[in-house]
């Protein structure tokens, strides 16, 4: 394990009325690296996810995020939105949420909300056209640029984003992430629905984002190809509980990972689910 | 598709259109048979007496008959629901062209109304009131248009301004010009005050609080007498000033200033300019909100709650600036009507305002600041066109606005201009925004 972590999960459980959806799950993902968390259908990938970025509180267990500057944010104490304002955790979702009345480019200017509202001075600045809020526009206009050349879509920058094919909504929606400038991006899902190809350039762009812009990723993902190519590092998850943690070869070869994927013969089931613990 | 049905497939559509209009026909005689066709009464001492009315009834089979071939033959011109209809490119080019001038042409026409139409003291007041119908609706457009936040109390922020300025002018002495901005920032105030314990709702459950949020102000109006006069109203209040010049015939009025002939009508031209002056103040404030980064917010919202939360934007202010920022042009809106009508009282701010208001919005295209302008004329203005019509002007409304909204579903105009763009500002087609349910 190279690097410190970014992101480290203690004894998460979350219960919802008598459902244990994740039970007492702790691993870290280490920055600058892409960390993969993996596992069958309703393992609770992304219970997890909704903890991280908020959208539920935690039953029990903590949530450390540590920043490049040494600032630590407890992200089980914070609301929802300062999770993305504060400890600068972007997330995209499983089903695309893009705006998709608006263009790319009012996308990813949406996704810089919190700086212009300061460099528009609460609006007041921004509504006497003041120089220094036309250059913070014009700056923000370029991040969005840079960022939708990154992904291929600056021909289509005044398209609606509902009106782009749905691997460039997928694309987007990660150049949206990116544009909050996010500390710890986490991604739900990214290859799913996308093609051979496009699981290829989408493998490409999370690489590059992780060399170019030194950003730490964690990803669900069931998309194995994607998952084996560019992980750092791999968690599986089963019922709520780890059940594995390493490279990705490591992984791979791992009796528990394999049963808990294509099941096991009856007689093994016992054995597995004794050490288990289940 | 091509629109004009050839004849093969007329061939066939003669004997549907027959057959369709004979059902119709036949409808409408079961129907209209005991409604038309027999008449019945009370006798003198009590007895059924009835005569018949065969003539009225042919007549109305008749004329269902017939409208069912119109309506058939107009549907079969017309093609299909979602036929692509090809325009040539050079009517194109001239529509898009006369689209880009009405909003100019718009404005150099309300500019020179008092010009036009300096004799006819009843266009001018009718000017005032679809100008103050067209701020309202302005104002209103920011929280349901951008925000998605369907209000169905705007009219209490309309009745806040207006009392605001009615009771600091009698009882403080202040000038309009004071009271204002007051006005302004009260009804801003009372916005937020609304605003919080509706954060959570959405859809259907927001309009209900909302509207019960507009029938409070009206009641606490109507019986706090002490203070609003209750059903009686506050009047003796004073008509604006041209920045502190009096338009009142003695000497010290703006035409003894001017030295020219006094006239009421001055009056009534000033407030015409001022109206006009705070509905562009209020379309400018939004269109230059709609591309700073709260504006963006508003529309983020409408579109995606959840995404919103996700990229770190305070959904609770955002929501709140947008209720306080609708409602402060609706105080701005009351406090003119207070000055221009002199004496207000609750009768002024049912909750039919506030449904007349929405109607403009959702009439104009959501989000549309020139389809609120032209809903806004044609609901205001186009009522008084019918008023000839009697009794039947509320009827002639209603079937005008059901075909309207079947004609185009999302308002006037339906489709939303970009805020921000890199090489050309194309229209985003009307089916990929969304209402809004928050």
């Amino acid at each position: 394990m190279s690097g410190d972590s970014i992101l480290s999960v203690d004894h998460l459980t979350m219960r919802f009325g008598g459902i244990v959806a994740v039970n007492d799950l702790s691993f870290s993902a280490t920055r600058r690296q892409i960390t993969a968390l993996i596992g069958p259908n309703g393992a609770g990938k992304t219970t997890v996810f909704n903890c991280i970025t908020g959208f539920y509180k935690p039953t029990s267990g903590s949530l450390r995020l540590t920043h490049d500057s040494g600032a630590e944010f407890r992200l089980e104490r914070l609301n929802d939105f300062r999770i993305s304002k504060q400890a600068r955790v972007a997330r995209t979702f499983q089903n695309i949420r893009l705006f998709p009345g608006m263009t790319a480019l009012e996308n990813l200017m949406v996704a810089q909300h919190n700086a212009l509202m300061l460099a528009s001075g609460l609006t007041f600045l921004g509504l006497i056209g003041a120089p220094s809020w036309r250059a913070a526009e014009k700056r923000a206009i370029d991040l969005a640029k840079f960022w939708l050349d990154r992904i291929g879509l600056l021909d289509r920058a005044d398209d609606a984003a509902g009106n782009l094919p749905y691997g460039d909504q997928r694309r987007l929606e990660i150049a949206r992430a990116m544009c909050t400038e996010p500390a710890l991006l986490c991604l739900d899902e990214p290859a799913a629905g996308l093609n051979a190809r496009e699981s290829a350039g989408l493998s490409e762009l999370l690489l590059a984002i992780r060399d170019g812009q030194g950003a730490s990723i964690l990803l669900i993902e069931h998309d194995m190809s994607v998952v084996m190519e560019i992980s750092d590092r791999v968690v599986v998850m089963d019922y709520g509980v780890r059940i594995a943690e390493g490279t990705p070869k490591e992984v791979r070869d791992d009796p528990k990972v394999i049963a808990a994927y294509l099941g096991v013969e009856d007689e093994e089931v016992a054995a597995v689910e004794q050490e288990l613990g289940l | 598709m091509t629109t004009i049905p050839t004849l093969a497939s007329r061939a066939p559509g003669v004997a549907f259109i027959i057959k369709k209009a004979l059902i119709s026909a036949f409808v409408a005689l079961v129907l209209f048979s005991l409604m038309i066709g027999v008449r019945t009464e009370a006798g003198p001492t009590g007895q059924l007496i009835y005569w018949t009315r065969f003539g009225d009834l042919a007549a109305m089979v008749a004329i269902v008959f017939g409208g069912s071939i119109v309506v058939e033959l107009l549907r079969q011109w017309w093609g299909p629901a979602g036929t692509v209809r090809v325009v040539p490119p050079q009517i194109q080019s001239a529509l898009a062209t006369a689209g880009r001038l009405v909003a100019p042409l718009l404005l150099i026409f309300a500019l020179l109304v008092p010009v036009i139409f300096y004799n006819q003291r009843y266009i001018l007041d009718l000017g005032i009131l679809v100008l103050t119908y067209v701020m309202l609706g302005w104002g209103l457009n920011v929280v349901v248009g951008l925000a998605g936040l369907l209000d169905l109390g705007y009219v209490a922020f309309y009745a806040v301004g207006a009392y605001s300025y009615a009771l600091l002018a009698t009882n403080f002495d202040l000038s309009f010009w004071v009271c204002l901005p007051l006005a302004g920032v009260l009804a801003a105030f009372w916005g937020v005050l609304l605003g919080f314990p509706v954060l959570r709702l959405r859809g259907d459950y927001l309009a209900i609080v909302t509207l019960a949020f507009g029938e409070i102000i009206r009641l606490v109006i109507i019986n706090w007498q002490s203070l609003t006069g209750g059903p009686n109203g506050i009047s003796g209040i004073p008509r604006p000033t041209m920045f502190g010049i009096p338009l009142t015939p003695g000497p010290g009025g703006l035409a003894a200033k001017l030295g020219i002939e006094f006239s009421p009508t001055h009056r009534i031209v000033f407030l015409f300019y001022l109206i006009l002056a705070l509905a562009l103040l209020t379309n400018w404030v939004t269109i230059r909100l709609r591309r700073l980064p709260i504006g963006r917010a508003w529309e983020a919202l409408r579109e995606d709650e959840v995404a919103c939360r996700a990229l770190g934007i305070n959904i609770t202010t955002t929501k709140l600036t947008a209720f306080a920022t609708g409602a402060m042009f609706g105080g701005f809106a009351g406090a003119f009507f207070a000055t221009r009508q002199g004496f207000i009282s609750p009768e002024s701010f049912t909750f039919q305002e506030s449904a007349l208001v929405l109607a403009i919005v959702v009439l104009g295209g959501m989000g549309s600041q020139l389809g609120v302008a032209l809903a806004a004329l044609t609901m205001i203005g186009g009522f008084e066109l019918f008023r000839g019509l009697d009794q039947y002007r509320m009827l002639v409304f209603g079937v005008a606005m059901v075909l309207l909204m079947i004609w185009r579903p999302r308002g006037l105009i339906g489709h939303r201009a970009p805020t921000v763009f890199l090489r050309h500002a194309q229209t985003i087609s009307s089916d990929l925004v969304k209402e809004g349910h928050g």
